[in-house]
């Protein structure tokens, strides 16, 4: 047990271990926004769920509480469901729509921070950029041991979004794949999706001390489009989505602490890296398909018709 | 049982006419009919799309909904399962509510409604046919991957099983579509464009599945946007603007007044009446 704890003493081990977790449940998440031509929304969410937790900080006074999930989850719901509102209105397209709901939200939570919780560690740099080098300073006691808070919280949030989408595997692929299908067979993708972008929001919350908006953004989108371009099938673009995701937590990790630069930074530029590595080399990459271009094609099928076929 | 006293269609299955529900003195939710509408208005924020619209397909039959673009054939399937709430009216399945009767209905979406880049195959597309029979949380198995390969094989597409879905050419993804539909051995067919942008091949096919289909007591409904081919791949056909122009057996409604009420008097017809001549 000291063993475990003497390591979990040392920072770096936290930060890495935290940067993994937030793009582990990031990025299972993000591969179905992704496929759904939503990862934007997770931008969105990511900035209006401070509304939800300024609210909760209002109502109940403190900064931790189980109301803060709550709270994040419905924020996160408003923006998709005021975004659906003005999209069905069909005056303004979903990219337009998006860019308007999430700045007001954003925009008033910040209004309620200056009016009425002044005193409170609750600023805009600490939203957007977050400040995982910290996570190690604030501990609880699990068991025997003293772990990081955010190492607990995105322990707690991974395990659920893991079970979310091993359980629910067949219902999001349908429902991302063919919603017109999965409402026949009676699947409710509209819950589905509502379900998803729920998570989305609470792992927002969760990563939100830890990475901040912007690195969690990061790791929504970039994982799962770095494993999009390597592989056909959706269970591998999962798992090689959470192996980008950690190998950019360590990877970023390493860069900060070898160039003195900001831990969020050099992780979100490791996933860049490995998105431009996927870019080049992968199955769908420019390379593949440069040389898919110069090959020479195969045989088309042809099908003839028999004589006195349609015309 | 007023059901009885209607007449009985080829394909109607004895137990749902002894089903003890009181089909009305009206007539309203006919088990006689695979797909009874009654006075079906939709509309997209605010405007109609579908007028007051009532259809009594019989069972055992190919049924075409044909009209011209805008006219609410899409929108009328979509009501049909449930993905559009109509402003008003009803819509019956065998004489019940779509929700009652999901088991007993396929459905085959426009095949441009869906993304073809999705990262999977075709055997796990058709495979997709039988979650409905799965529910909730329960994965497919080894018998539904065989189930799926035989209804593969059907439209000749079983080399193609673990192909990507983008790789595969406009026909074949079609012939996948109704493979998935195919497995879930359905009674209804509900089929949104299945002739759209395929070859001469993969239409040969599809109308060759859909008389098996009828062949085999089956109903099925289809959009369809060729008029030339209405009168020889379809023996029902219900003419839809908007409003339901008419329907019936396909000899009776394929004249030109009636396709001059659904498509404007500057509609140009080859052929009608008989079979299109070749264009």
């Amino acid at each position: 047990m000291t063993g475990l704890q003497g390591w979990l003493d040392q920072p770096g081990v936290t930060i890495v271990l935290v940067g993994a977790l937030v793009g582990v449940a990031a990025s299972l998440l993000g591969a179905f926004l992704v496929l759904r031509r939503e990862s934007m929304l997770s931008d969105a969410i990511s900035h209006s769920v401070l509304i939800g937790i300024v609210l909760a900080y209002l109502i109940t006074g403190a900064l931790d509480t189980p109301l803060h999930v709550v709270g994040a989850a419905l924020a996160g719901l408003l923006t998709v469901w005021l975004t659906d509102v003005l999209v069905r209105s069909r005056r303004v397209k979903s990219d337009a729509a998006i860019g308007l709901v999430f700045p007001a939200l954003f925009a008033v939570a910040v209004l309620l921070i200056n009016v009425y919780a002044r005193d409170v560690h609750l600023d805009t740099d600490a939203v957007l950029l977050g400040e995982i080098g910290f996570a190690w300073l604030d501990v609880v006691r699990v068991g025997p041991l003293e772990v990081a808070r955010s190492l607990v919280t995105m322990l707690v949030i991974t395990l659920v979004n893991l079970a979310f989408v091993v359980f629910l595997y067949k219902e999001l692929k349908l429902a991302t794949f063919d919603g017109m299908l999965a409402t026949a067979l009676g699947f409710r993708p509209g819950l589905v999706g509502y379900a998803l972008l729920a998570l989305v929001s609470v792992t927002a919350v969760g990563a939100f001390d830890a990475v901040g908006a912007i690195l969690f953004v990061a790791f929504v989108i970039v994982p799962p489009t770095a494993a999009y371009l390597v592989t056909d099938r959706l269970w591998r673009m999962l798992v090689l989505g959470c192996v980008v995701a950690v190998g950019s937590s360590i990877g970023g990790y390493a860069l900060a602490v070898a160039y003195d630069v900001s831990i969020g930074g050099a992780m979100a530029s490791a996933t860049g890296a490995f998105l431009l590595l996927a870019l080049i080399v992968g199955k769908h990459g420019i390379v593949a398909r440069a040389l898919r271009r110069r090959a020479p094609r195969p045989p088309p099928v042809v099908h003839v018709p028999e004589a006195g076929g349609a015309p | 049982m007023a059901g009885r006293a209607l007449g009985m269609g080829g394909g109607m299955e004895p137990a749902l006419m002894g089903d003890g529900r009181a089909a009305g003195s009206n007539g309203s939710h006919e088990p006689a009919f695979a797909l009874h509408v009654e006075d079906l208005t939709a509309t997209y924020s605010g405007d109609a799309v579908l007028w007051d619209v009532d259809l009594n397909v019989p069972p055992g039959v190919l049924a075409a909904i044909v009209g011209p673009n805008g006219a609410g054939k899409s929108t009328l399937l979509k009501c049909v399962i449930g993905a559009m709430r109509p402003a008003a009216g009803h819509v019956y399945v065998f004489g019940h509510p779509y929700r009652r009767q999901r088991h007993r209905v396929a459905y085959v979406p426009q095949r441009t409604s869906v993304d073809w880049d999705f990262p999977t195959t075709a055997l796990d597309v058709v495979t997709m046919g039988l979650y409905g029979r799965l529910g909730w949380f329960r994965a497919p198995r080894r018998g539904e991957s065989d189930e799926a390969l035989q209804a593969l094989a059907l439209v000749g597409m079983d080399a193609y099983a673990e192909r990507q879905i983008s790789q595969l050419s406009g026909g074949q993804q079609q012939r996948v579509f109704l493979a998935r539909a195919l497995v879930q051995d359905a009674d209804l067919y509900l089929m949104d464009e299945p002739f759209a942008g395929v070859d001469a091949t993969t239409e040969r096919a599809i109308v060759d599945l859909l008389k098996d289909l009828r062949a085999r007591g089956k109903t099925v409904v289809a959009v369809h946007h060729d008029l030339q081919t209405v009168a020889t791949y379809f023996d029902w056909l219900a003419l839809l603007n908007v409003r339901l122009i008419a329907q019936g057996p396909v000899t009776e409604v394929y004249t030109p007044e009636h396709l001059r009420a659904a498509y404007g008097p500057r509609v140009v017809l080859l052929g009608v009446g008989g079979h299109a001549p070749e264009s």
